[in-house]
Protein backbone atom coordinates (compact mmCIF):
# COMPACT_ATOMS: atom_id res chain seq x y z
CA UNK A 1 0.00 0.00 0.00
CA UNK A 2 2.69 2.48 1.05
CA UNK A 3 4.62 1.60 -2.07
CA UNK A 4 1.54 2.26 -4.19
CA UNK A 5 1.05 5.63 -2.52
CA UNK A 6 4.65 6.55 -3.23
CA UNK A 7 4.32 5.44 -6.82
CA UNK A 8 1.03 6.98 -7.86
CA UNK A 9 0.33 10.70 -7.72
CA UNK A 10 -3.42 10.23 -7.65
CA UNK A 11 -3.16 8.04 -4.54
CA UNK A 12 -1.03 10.67 -2.80
CA UNK A 13 -3.68 13.26 -3.55
CA UNK A 14 -6.51 11.05 -2.36
CA UNK A 15 -4.81 10.03 0.88
CA UNK A 16 -3.58 13.52 1.73
CA UNK A 17 -7.03 14.98 1.05
CA UNK A 18 -8.59 12.12 3.03
CA UNK A 19 -6.33 12.76 6.01
CA UNK A 20 -7.32 16.42 6.03
CA UNK A 21 -11.04 15.77 5.60
CA UNK A 22 -10.91 13.13 8.33
CA UNK A 23 -9.96 15.94 10.72
CA UNK A 24 -12.05 18.91 9.59
CA UNK A 25 -15.37 17.20 8.86
CA UNK A 26 -15.80 15.66 12.35
CA UNK A 27 -14.25 18.74 14.00
CA UNK A 28 -16.94 20.99 12.60
CA UNK A 29 -19.43 18.13 12.82
CA UNK A 30 -19.33 18.22 16.63
CA UNK A 31 -20.78 21.73 16.59
CA UNK A 32 -23.27 20.81 13.87
CA UNK A 33 -24.56 17.82 15.83
CA UNK A 34 -24.88 19.53 19.23
CA UNK A 35 -26.63 22.48 17.58
CA UNK A 36 -29.04 20.02 15.90
CA UNK A 37 -28.12 21.23 12.44
CA UNK A 38 -27.24 17.83 10.94
CA UNK A 39 -29.85 18.12 8.21
CA UNK A 40 -28.45 21.45 7.08
CA UNK A 41 -25.27 19.63 6.10
CA UNK A 42 -27.39 17.37 3.89
CA UNK A 43 -29.17 20.28 2.25
CA UNK A 44 -25.87 22.05 1.54
CA UNK A 45 -24.30 18.97 -0.02
CA UNK A 46 -27.14 18.78 -2.51
CA UNK A 47 -26.69 22.45 -3.35
CA UNK A 48 -23.01 21.69 -3.95
CA UNK A 49 -24.11 19.08 -6.48
CA UNK A 50 -26.07 21.75 -8.36
CA UNK A 51 -22.98 23.98 -8.44
CA UNK A 52 -20.75 21.19 -9.72
CA UNK A 53 -23.22 20.06 -12.38
CA UNK A 54 -23.69 23.70 -13.41
CA UNK A 55 -19.95 24.16 -13.70
CA UNK A 56 -19.54 21.05 -15.84
CA UNK A 57 -22.33 22.23 -18.11
CA UNK A 58 -20.68 25.65 -18.42
CA UNK A 59 -17.27 24.21 -19.22
CA UNK A 60 -18.86 22.19 -22.04
CA UNK A 61 -20.81 25.05 -23.52
CA UNK A 62 -18.43 28.00 -22.96
CA UNK A 63 -14.99 27.37 -24.40
CA UNK A 64 -13.28 29.87 -22.10
CA UNK A 65 -14.44 27.92 -19.04
CA UNK A 66 -13.44 24.50 -20.34
CA UNK A 67 -10.64 24.08 -17.80
CA UNK A 68 -12.57 25.41 -14.81
CA UNK A 69 -12.32 23.20 -11.72
CA UNK A 70 -15.95 22.35 -10.85
CA UNK A 71 -15.08 22.57 -7.17
CA UNK A 72 -15.08 26.38 -7.34
CA UNK A 73 -18.70 26.66 -8.42
CA UNK A 74 -19.55 23.86 -6.01
CA UNK A 75 -18.10 25.92 -3.15
CA UNK A 76 -19.88 29.06 -4.38
CA UNK A 77 -23.22 27.23 -4.56
CA UNK A 78 -22.74 25.73 -1.10
CA UNK A 79 -21.91 29.09 0.47
CA UNK A 80 -24.85 30.75 -1.32
CA UNK A 81 -27.06 27.90 -0.08
CA UNK A 82 -25.98 28.46 3.52
CA UNK A 83 -26.80 32.16 3.28
CA UNK A 84 -30.22 31.35 1.80
CA UNK A 85 -30.97 28.82 4.54
CA UNK A 86 -30.31 31.55 7.10
CA UNK A 87 -32.61 33.96 5.25
CA UNK A 88 -35.37 31.35 5.09
CA UNK A 89 -34.96 30.40 8.73
CA UNK A 90 -35.56 34.00 9.68
CA UNK A 91 -38.49 34.33 7.27
CA UNK A 92 -40.21 31.22 8.66
CA UNK A 93 -39.40 31.90 12.29
CA UNK A 94 -41.81 29.32 13.65
CA UNK A 95 -40.99 26.68 11.04
CA UNK A 96 -37.22 26.94 10.90
CA UNK A 97 -36.76 23.39 9.62
CA UNK A 98 -38.75 24.30 6.50
CA UNK A 99 -35.61 25.97 5.11
CA UNK A 100 -33.93 22.57 4.80
CA UNK A 101 -36.36 20.81 2.40
CA UNK A 102 -36.66 24.02 0.36
CA UNK A 103 -32.91 24.32 -0.18
CA UNK A 104 -32.42 20.56 -0.52
CA UNK A 105 -35.00 20.21 -3.27
CA UNK A 106 -33.75 23.33 -5.01
CA UNK A 107 -30.27 21.76 -5.02
CA UNK A 108 -31.47 18.46 -6.47
CA UNK A 109 -33.75 20.21 -8.96
CA UNK A 110 -31.03 22.40 -10.43
CA UNK A 111 -28.56 19.53 -10.17
CA UNK A 112 -30.82 17.22 -12.21
CA UNK A 113 -31.34 19.86 -14.91
CA UNK A 114 -27.61 20.55 -15.30
CA UNK A 115 -26.79 16.83 -15.25
CA UNK A 116 -29.18 16.17 -18.12
CA UNK A 117 -27.87 19.19 -20.03
CA UNK A 118 -24.19 18.32 -19.60
CA UNK A 119 -23.57 15.39 -21.88
CA UNK A 120 -21.05 12.84 -20.81
CA UNK A 121 -21.23 14.01 -17.21
CA UNK A 122 -22.90 10.71 -16.35
CA UNK A 123 -19.53 8.97 -16.17
CA UNK A 124 -18.17 11.53 -13.67
CA UNK A 125 -21.45 11.66 -11.84
CA UNK A 126 -20.86 8.46 -9.91
CA UNK A 127 -17.61 9.85 -8.55
CA UNK A 128 -19.26 13.07 -7.46
CA UNK A 129 -22.12 11.27 -5.77
CA UNK A 130 -20.15 8.59 -3.92
CA UNK A 131 -16.56 9.81 -3.95
CA UNK A 132 -13.57 8.63 -5.90
CA UNK A 133 -10.00 7.56 -5.15
CA UNK A 134 -8.65 8.38 -8.59
CA UNK A 135 -10.35 11.71 -9.35
CA UNK A 136 -8.64 13.92 -6.74
CA UNK A 137 -6.32 16.28 -8.59
CA UNK A 138 -3.39 18.22 -7.16
CA UNK A 139 -5.49 21.36 -7.48
CA UNK A 140 -8.32 19.72 -5.51
CA UNK A 141 -5.82 18.89 -2.79
CA UNK A 142 -4.70 22.52 -2.58
CA UNK A 143 -8.30 23.68 -2.32
CA UNK A 144 -8.99 21.18 0.47
CA UNK A 145 -5.82 22.32 2.28
CA UNK A 146 -6.89 25.95 2.05
CA UNK A 147 -10.36 25.08 3.38
CA UNK A 148 -8.78 23.15 6.26
CA UNK A 149 -6.73 26.22 7.13
CA UNK A 150 -9.86 28.34 7.28
CA UNK A 151 -11.72 25.79 9.42
CA UNK A 152 -8.94 25.29 11.94
CA UNK A 153 -8.36 29.03 12.24
CA UNK A 154 -12.09 29.61 12.70
CA UNK A 155 -12.40 27.01 15.47
CA UNK A 156 -9.25 28.24 17.24
CA UNK A 157 -10.35 31.87 17.14
CA UNK A 158 -13.97 31.33 18.11
CA UNK A 159 -13.85 28.16 20.20
CA UNK A 160 -15.26 29.62 23.40
CA UNK A 161 -17.94 31.64 21.62
CA UNK A 162 -18.94 28.62 19.53
CA UNK A 163 -19.16 26.52 22.67
CA UNK A 164 -21.38 29.01 24.50
CA UNK A 165 -23.54 29.55 21.42
CA UNK A 166 -23.98 25.79 20.91
CA UNK A 167 -24.80 25.12 24.52
CA UNK A 168 -27.20 27.97 25.15
CA UNK A 169 -27.98 30.51 22.45
CA UNK A 170 -30.06 32.71 24.74
CA UNK A 171 -27.26 33.00 27.29
CA UNK A 172 -24.81 33.84 24.50
CA UNK A 173 -27.03 36.70 23.35
CA UNK A 174 -27.75 37.92 26.87
CA UNK A 175 -24.07 38.06 27.75
CA UNK A 176 -23.45 40.26 24.73
CA UNK A 177 -21.56 37.84 22.46
CA UNK A 178 -21.88 38.63 18.73
CA UNK A 179 -23.84 35.42 18.24
CA UNK A 180 -25.42 36.36 14.91
CA UNK A 181 -22.08 37.01 13.29
CA UNK A 182 -20.51 33.90 14.68
CA UNK A 183 -23.45 31.80 13.51
CA UNK A 184 -23.19 33.34 10.04
CA UNK A 185 -19.47 32.57 9.81
CA UNK A 186 -20.17 29.08 11.12
CA UNK A 187 -22.63 28.43 8.29
CA UNK A 188 -20.15 29.61 5.69
CA UNK A 189 -17.37 27.45 7.12
CA UNK A 190 -19.78 24.50 7.11
CA UNK A 191 -20.50 25.12 3.45
CA UNK A 192 -16.76 25.13 2.72
CA UNK A 193 -16.16 21.84 4.52
CA UNK A 194 -19.01 20.17 2.68
CA UNK A 195 -17.76 21.29 -0.71
CA UNK A 196 -14.21 20.27 0.20
CA UNK A 197 -15.10 16.81 1.53
CA UNK A 198 -17.27 16.01 -1.45
CA UNK A 199 -14.40 14.85 -3.70
CA UNK A 200 -13.51 11.97 -1.39
CA UNK A 201 -16.76 10.98 0.31
CA UNK A 202 -19.22 12.07 -2.37
CA UNK A 203 -22.12 14.46 -2.17
CA UNK A 204 -24.63 11.96 -0.85
CA UNK A 205 -22.41 10.89 2.03
CA UNK A 206 -20.66 14.08 3.11
CA UNK A 207 -22.99 14.74 6.01
CA UNK A 208 -22.40 11.26 7.42
CA UNK A 209 -18.69 12.02 7.90
CA UNK A 210 -19.75 15.06 9.94
CA UNK A 211 -22.26 13.18 12.08
CA UNK A 212 -21.39 9.47 12.49
CA UNK A 213 -18.01 9.93 14.22
CA UNK A 214 -19.64 12.51 16.51
CA UNK A 215 -22.50 10.16 17.32
CA UNK A 216 -19.94 7.54 18.37
CA UNK A 217 -17.80 10.03 20.32
CA UNK A 218 -20.77 11.28 22.33
CA UNK A 219 -21.39 7.76 23.65
CA UNK A 220 -18.04 7.49 25.38
CA UNK A 221 -16.73 10.97 25.98
CA UNK A 222 -16.80 12.63 29.38
CA UNK A 223 -16.42 16.21 28.20
CA UNK A 224 -16.88 18.50 25.22
CA UNK A 225 -13.20 18.62 24.35
CA UNK A 226 -13.11 14.84 24.68
CA UNK A 227 -16.01 14.61 22.24
CA UNK A 228 -14.05 16.64 19.72
CA UNK A 229 -10.95 14.49 20.15
CA UNK A 230 -12.79 11.18 19.82
CA UNK A 231 -14.78 12.46 16.82
CA UNK A 232 -11.60 13.35 14.97
CA UNK A 233 -10.01 10.00 15.86
CA UNK A 234 -13.04 8.02 14.67
CA UNK A 235 -13.36 10.18 11.56
CA UNK A 236 -9.70 9.79 10.67
CA UNK A 237 -9.78 6.04 11.19
CA UNK A 238 -12.89 5.65 9.03
CA UNK A 239 -11.44 7.72 6.20
CA UNK A 240 -8.12 5.86 6.15
CA UNK A 241 -9.61 2.39 6.49
CA UNK A 242 -12.27 3.27 3.93
CA UNK A 243 -9.74 4.57 1.41
CA UNK A 244 -7.55 1.47 1.73
CA UNK A 245 -10.53 -0.80 1.16
CA UNK A 246 -11.77 1.30 -1.72
CA UNK A 247 -8.35 1.07 -3.37
CA UNK A 248 -7.89 -2.70 -2.94
CA UNK A 249 -11.42 -3.77 -3.83
CA UNK A 250 -12.06 -1.02 -6.38
CA UNK A 251 -15.07 0.36 -4.51
CA UNK A 252 -16.48 3.87 -4.15
CA UNK A 253 -14.64 5.38 -1.14
CA UNK A 254 -17.77 7.20 0.06
CA UNK A 255 -19.40 3.84 0.66
CA UNK A 256 -16.43 2.17 2.35
CA UNK A 257 -15.78 5.22 4.57
CA UNK A 258 -19.39 5.50 5.70
CA UNK A 259 -19.77 1.77 6.29
CA UNK A 260 -16.56 1.85 8.38
CA UNK A 261 -17.99 4.76 10.40
CA UNK A 262 -21.16 2.77 11.00
CA UNK A 263 -19.18 -0.27 12.16
CA UNK A 264 -17.20 2.01 14.51
CA UNK A 265 -20.46 3.51 15.79
CA UNK A 266 -22.02 0.08 16.44
CA UNK A 267 -18.89 -1.15 18.23
CA UNK A 268 -18.81 1.97 20.39
CA UNK A 269 -22.50 1.62 21.27
CA UNK A 270 -21.98 -2.03 22.24
CA UNK A 271 -18.88 -1.14 24.24
CA UNK A 272 -20.46 1.78 26.10
CA UNK A 273 -23.50 -0.36 26.95
CA UNK A 274 -21.39 -3.12 28.44
CA UNK A 275 -19.35 -0.58 30.43
CA UNK A 276 -22.54 1.00 31.75
CA UNK A 277 -24.03 -2.33 32.84
CA UNK A 278 -20.78 -3.15 34.60
CA UNK A 279 -20.68 0.14 36.50
CA UNK A 280 -24.31 -0.32 37.45
CA UNK A 281 -23.49 -3.77 38.83
CA UNK A 282 -20.69 -2.28 40.90
CA UNK A 283 -22.99 0.41 42.24
CA UNK A 284 -25.81 -1.98 43.18
CA UNK B 1 -29.70 52.81 50.96
CA UNK B 2 -27.37 51.46 48.32
CA UNK B 3 -26.54 53.21 45.08
CA UNK B 4 -29.09 52.77 42.29
CA UNK B 5 -27.85 50.09 39.88
CA UNK B 6 -30.89 49.82 37.66
CA UNK B 7 -33.25 52.68 36.93
CA UNK B 8 -36.20 52.40 34.56
CA UNK B 9 -38.26 55.48 33.91
CA UNK B 10 -41.64 55.46 32.16
CA UNK B 11 -40.65 52.50 30.06
CA UNK B 12 -43.18 51.11 27.59
CA UNK B 13 -42.85 48.34 25.07
CA UNK B 14 -45.06 47.29 22.16
CA UNK B 15 -44.94 44.17 20.03
CA UNK B 16 -46.45 45.59 16.83
CA UNK B 17 -49.86 46.77 18.11
CA UNK B 18 -49.88 44.90 21.43
CA UNK B 19 -48.81 46.78 24.51
CA UNK B 20 -46.60 44.45 26.51
CA UNK B 21 -45.42 46.98 29.09
CA UNK B 22 -46.76 50.39 29.93
CA UNK B 23 -45.15 53.19 31.88
CA UNK B 24 -42.86 51.11 34.06
CA UNK B 25 -40.76 52.97 36.61
CA UNK B 26 -38.48 50.84 38.73
CA UNK B 27 -35.32 51.35 40.74
CA UNK B 28 -33.08 48.58 42.01
CA UNK B 29 -30.39 49.53 44.51
CA UNK B 30 -27.20 47.78 45.54
CA UNK B 31 -27.94 44.90 47.89
CA UNK B 32 -31.65 44.66 47.05
CA UNK B 33 -33.33 41.30 46.67
CA UNK B 34 -36.24 42.11 44.42
CA UNK B 35 -38.96 39.65 43.45
CA UNK B 36 -40.97 40.47 40.34
CA UNK B 37 -44.37 38.84 40.59
CA UNK B 38 -47.08 38.72 37.99
CA UNK B 39 -49.38 36.36 36.10
CA UNK B 40 -48.45 34.75 32.78
CA UNK B 41 -48.29 37.27 29.96
CA UNK B 42 -47.85 40.15 32.37
CA UNK B 43 -44.68 41.31 30.65
CA UNK B 44 -42.15 39.93 33.14
CA UNK B 45 -39.96 38.37 30.49
CA UNK B 46 -40.23 41.49 28.32
CA UNK B 47 -39.02 43.56 31.26
CA UNK B 48 -36.00 41.28 31.72
CA UNK B 49 -35.20 41.36 28.00
CA UNK B 50 -35.13 45.15 28.14
CA UNK B 51 -32.80 45.07 31.15
CA UNK B 52 -30.50 42.66 29.35
CA UNK B 53 -30.42 44.85 26.26
CA UNK B 54 -31.96 42.14 24.07
CA UNK B 55 -34.80 44.45 23.03
CA UNK B 56 -35.10 48.23 23.05
CA UNK B 57 -37.96 49.93 24.87
CA UNK B 58 -40.46 51.74 22.64
CA UNK B 59 -40.40 54.76 24.95
CA UNK B 60 -38.78 55.64 28.26
CA UNK B 61 -35.23 55.47 29.56
CA UNK B 62 -33.20 52.71 31.19
CA UNK B 63 -29.99 53.38 33.12
CA UNK B 64 -27.63 50.63 34.25
CA UNK B 65 -24.97 51.56 36.79
CA UNK B 66 -25.83 55.19 36.12
CA UNK B 67 -25.25 54.88 32.38
CA UNK B 68 -27.86 55.00 29.64
CA UNK B 69 -28.42 51.43 28.43
CA UNK B 70 -27.64 52.46 24.85
CA UNK B 71 -24.09 53.27 25.89
CA UNK B 72 -23.69 50.49 28.45
CA UNK B 73 -20.91 48.10 27.46
CA UNK B 74 -20.03 46.35 30.74
CA UNK B 75 -22.41 43.45 30.28
CA UNK B 76 -20.39 41.22 32.60
CA UNK B 77 -21.59 43.30 35.56
CA UNK B 78 -25.04 41.77 35.10
CA UNK B 79 -25.39 37.99 35.33
CA UNK B 80 -28.38 36.23 33.81
CA UNK B 81 -29.93 32.85 34.50
CA UNK B 82 -32.63 32.12 31.95
CA UNK B 83 -35.78 30.11 32.32
CA UNK B 84 -34.75 28.16 29.29
CA UNK B 85 -31.77 26.78 31.15
CA UNK B 86 -34.25 24.28 32.50
CA UNK B 87 -35.02 22.90 29.09
CA UNK B 88 -31.53 22.94 27.58
CA UNK B 89 -30.42 19.98 25.52
CA UNK B 90 -29.68 17.58 28.38
CA UNK B 91 -27.63 15.29 26.17
CA UNK B 92 -25.08 18.01 25.54
CA UNK B 93 -21.66 16.43 26.04
CA UNK B 94 -20.07 19.04 28.30
CA UNK B 95 -18.75 18.95 31.85
CA UNK B 96 -19.88 21.29 34.62
CA UNK B 97 -16.47 22.95 34.41
CA UNK B 98 -16.76 23.61 30.67
CA UNK B 99 -20.24 25.08 31.03
CA UNK B 100 -19.26 27.38 33.90
CA UNK B 101 -16.13 28.53 32.10
CA UNK B 102 -18.36 29.56 29.19
CA UNK B 103 -19.61 32.32 31.47
CA UNK B 104 -16.21 33.98 31.09
CA UNK B 105 -16.35 34.10 27.28
CA UNK B 106 -17.56 37.68 27.04
CA UNK B 107 -15.22 39.00 29.72
CA UNK B 108 -12.23 37.25 28.15
CA UNK B 109 -12.95 38.88 24.79
CA UNK B 110 -12.91 37.74 21.17
CA UNK B 111 -9.82 35.98 19.77
CA UNK B 112 -8.40 35.38 23.27
CA UNK B 113 -7.94 32.20 25.24
CA UNK B 114 -9.30 31.90 28.76
CA UNK B 115 -6.76 33.35 31.22
CA UNK B 116 -5.10 31.12 33.82
CA UNK B 117 -7.20 32.68 36.54
CA UNK B 118 -10.27 31.11 34.89
CA UNK B 119 -9.70 27.87 36.82
CA UNK B 120 -9.87 29.68 40.16
CA UNK B 121 -12.90 31.67 39.05
CA UNK B 122 -14.69 28.43 38.18
CA UNK B 123 -13.79 26.91 41.55
CA UNK B 124 -15.03 29.98 43.41
CA UNK B 125 -18.33 30.07 41.46
CA UNK B 126 -18.91 26.34 41.97
CA UNK B 127 -18.24 26.68 45.70
CA UNK B 128 -20.72 29.54 45.94
CA UNK B 129 -23.47 27.27 44.64
CA UNK B 130 -22.27 24.15 46.47
CA UNK B 131 -21.34 22.19 43.34
CA UNK B 132 -17.54 21.99 43.58
CA UNK B 133 -17.54 18.20 43.82
CA UNK B 134 -19.37 17.84 40.50
CA UNK B 135 -16.79 19.75 38.48
CA UNK B 136 -15.89 16.91 36.10
CA UNK B 137 -19.39 15.46 35.72
CA UNK B 138 -21.46 15.84 32.56
CA UNK B 139 -24.24 18.41 33.01
CA UNK B 140 -26.75 15.98 31.52
CA UNK B 141 -26.19 13.57 34.44
CA UNK B 142 -27.23 16.12 37.07
CA UNK B 143 -30.69 16.65 38.54
CA UNK B 144 -32.75 19.69 37.53
CA UNK B 145 -31.86 21.51 40.74
CA UNK B 146 -28.16 20.78 40.36
CA UNK B 147 -28.22 21.92 36.75
CA UNK B 148 -29.81 25.18 37.78
CA UNK B 149 -27.03 25.67 40.35
CA UNK B 150 -24.48 25.13 37.59
CA UNK B 151 -26.20 27.80 35.49
CA UNK B 152 -26.04 30.18 38.41
CA UNK B 153 -22.34 29.41 38.76
CA UNK B 154 -21.95 30.18 35.05
CA UNK B 155 -23.56 33.57 35.67
CA UNK B 156 -21.47 34.16 38.82
CA UNK B 157 -18.12 33.26 37.34
CA UNK B 158 -17.63 36.68 35.76
CA UNK B 159 -18.27 38.30 39.19
CA UNK B 160 -21.46 40.18 38.32
CA UNK B 161 -22.85 42.74 40.74
CA UNK B 162 -26.43 42.05 39.73
CA UNK B 163 -27.92 38.62 39.08
CA UNK B 164 -31.16 38.34 37.14
CA UNK B 165 -33.03 35.04 37.43
CA UNK B 166 -36.05 34.20 35.29
CA UNK B 167 -38.22 31.65 37.14
CA UNK B 168 -35.20 29.63 38.21
CA UNK B 169 -37.10 26.97 40.13
CA UNK B 170 -39.14 25.64 37.21
CA UNK B 171 -38.05 22.01 36.91
CA UNK B 172 -36.50 21.89 40.37
CA UNK B 173 -38.16 19.34 42.66
CA UNK B 174 -39.97 20.66 45.71
CA UNK B 175 -37.56 19.47 48.42
CA UNK B 176 -34.71 21.26 46.71
CA UNK B 177 -36.46 24.57 46.12
CA UNK B 178 -35.97 25.59 49.75
CA UNK B 179 -32.22 24.95 49.74
CA UNK B 180 -32.03 26.67 46.37
CA UNK B 181 -33.47 29.84 47.88
CA UNK B 182 -31.15 29.46 50.89
CA UNK B 183 -28.28 29.60 48.46
CA UNK B 184 -29.64 32.75 46.78
CA UNK B 185 -30.05 34.27 50.21
CA UNK B 186 -26.36 33.64 50.97
CA UNK B 187 -25.29 35.16 47.66
CA UNK B 188 -27.31 38.25 48.50
CA UNK B 189 -26.18 38.63 52.11
CA UNK B 190 -22.62 37.29 52.11
CA UNK B 191 -21.43 38.28 48.65
CA UNK B 192 -23.64 41.36 48.43
CA UNK B 193 -24.92 40.42 45.01
CA UNK B 194 -28.05 42.32 44.05
CA UNK B 195 -30.75 39.86 43.00
CA UNK B 196 -33.71 40.27 40.70
CA UNK B 197 -35.94 37.23 40.68
CA UNK B 198 -38.94 36.61 38.48
CA UNK B 199 -40.99 33.95 40.16
CA UNK B 200 -44.29 32.28 40.85
CA UNK B 201 -43.27 30.98 44.30
CA UNK B 202 -44.37 34.10 46.14
CA UNK B 203 -44.68 32.13 49.36
CA UNK B 204 -41.29 30.49 49.20
CA UNK B 205 -39.36 33.69 48.68
CA UNK B 206 -41.39 36.01 50.89
CA UNK B 207 -39.14 35.82 53.95
CA UNK B 208 -35.96 36.30 51.98
CA UNK B 209 -36.66 39.19 49.63
CA UNK B 210 -36.38 42.85 50.48
CA UNK B 211 -38.50 44.33 47.69
CA UNK B 212 -41.47 43.31 45.60
CA UNK B 213 -42.64 44.49 42.19
CA UNK B 214 -46.08 43.41 41.05
CA UNK B 215 -46.39 43.54 37.32
CA UNK B 216 -49.34 43.12 35.03
CA UNK B 217 -48.50 45.12 31.93
CA UNK B 218 -48.32 48.14 34.20
CA UNK B 219 -46.57 48.28 37.55
CA UNK B 220 -49.14 47.75 40.26
CA UNK B 221 -46.85 47.88 43.20
CA UNK B 222 -43.19 48.45 43.75
CA UNK B 223 -41.54 48.91 47.09
CA UNK B 224 -40.51 47.26 50.35
CA UNK B 225 -42.21 43.97 50.86
CA UNK B 226 -43.74 44.97 54.21
CA UNK B 227 -45.56 47.80 52.48
CA UNK B 228 -47.11 45.27 50.20
CA UNK B 229 -48.25 43.21 53.15
CA UNK B 230 -50.35 46.12 54.22
CA UNK B 231 -52.21 46.06 50.93
CA UNK B 232 -55.63 44.51 51.22
CA UNK B 233 -56.50 41.25 49.58
CA UNK B 234 -58.97 43.18 47.41
CA UNK B 235 -56.26 45.46 46.08
CA UNK B 236 -54.08 42.48 45.23
CA UNK B 237 -56.93 40.71 43.50
CA UNK B 238 -57.70 43.79 41.49
CA UNK B 239 -54.37 43.77 39.75
CA UNK B 240 -53.66 40.08 39.67
CA UNK B 241 -56.99 39.39 38.01
CA UNK B 242 -57.85 36.46 40.23
CA UNK B 243 -57.85 35.68 43.90
CA UNK B 244 -54.52 35.44 45.64
CA UNK B 245 -53.52 34.24 49.04
CA UNK B 246 -51.75 36.87 51.01
CA UNK B 247 -48.32 35.96 52.20
CA UNK B 248 -47.48 36.56 55.84
CA UNK B 249 -44.16 36.36 57.50
CA UNK B 250 -42.51 37.73 60.56
CA UNK B 251 -39.17 38.89 59.15
CA UNK B 252 -38.46 42.60 59.33
CA UNK B 253 -37.33 44.57 56.34
CA UNK B 254 -33.63 44.97 56.09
Amino acid sequence: MIEAILTYDFLQNAFAAGLIIGVIAPLLGVFIVVRRLSLIADALSHVTLAGIAGSLFLSQSVAALAALNPLYLGIAASVAGSVMIERLRRLYKHYEELAIPIILSAGIGFGAIFISLAQGFQTDLFGYLFGSVSAVSRQDLWIVTAIAGVVVLFILLFYKELFVLSFDEEFAKASGLPSRWIHFLFMIVTALVIAGSMRIVGILLVSSLMTLPVAAAMRISGSFKGTILWSVLFGEFSVLAGLVMAFYFNLAPGGTIVVTSIVVLLLVIAFSKSVRTKTNEVVT
Amino acid sequence: MGAPLIEMEHVSFRYEQTKALEDITLTVRKGDFLAILGPNGSGKSTLLKILLGLIKPTTGTVRLFGKDIRHFRERERIGYVSQKANSFNSGFPATVEEVVKGGLAKKTGLFRRFPESAEEDVTRALKAVGMETSRKRLVGELSGGQQQRVFIARALVSRPEVLILDEPTVGVDKQNVQSFYDMLDRLNKEQEITLILVTHDAEMVSDRISHVACLNRTMHFHGFKNEMERMSAEQLEAWYGHSVRKVHHAGAVR
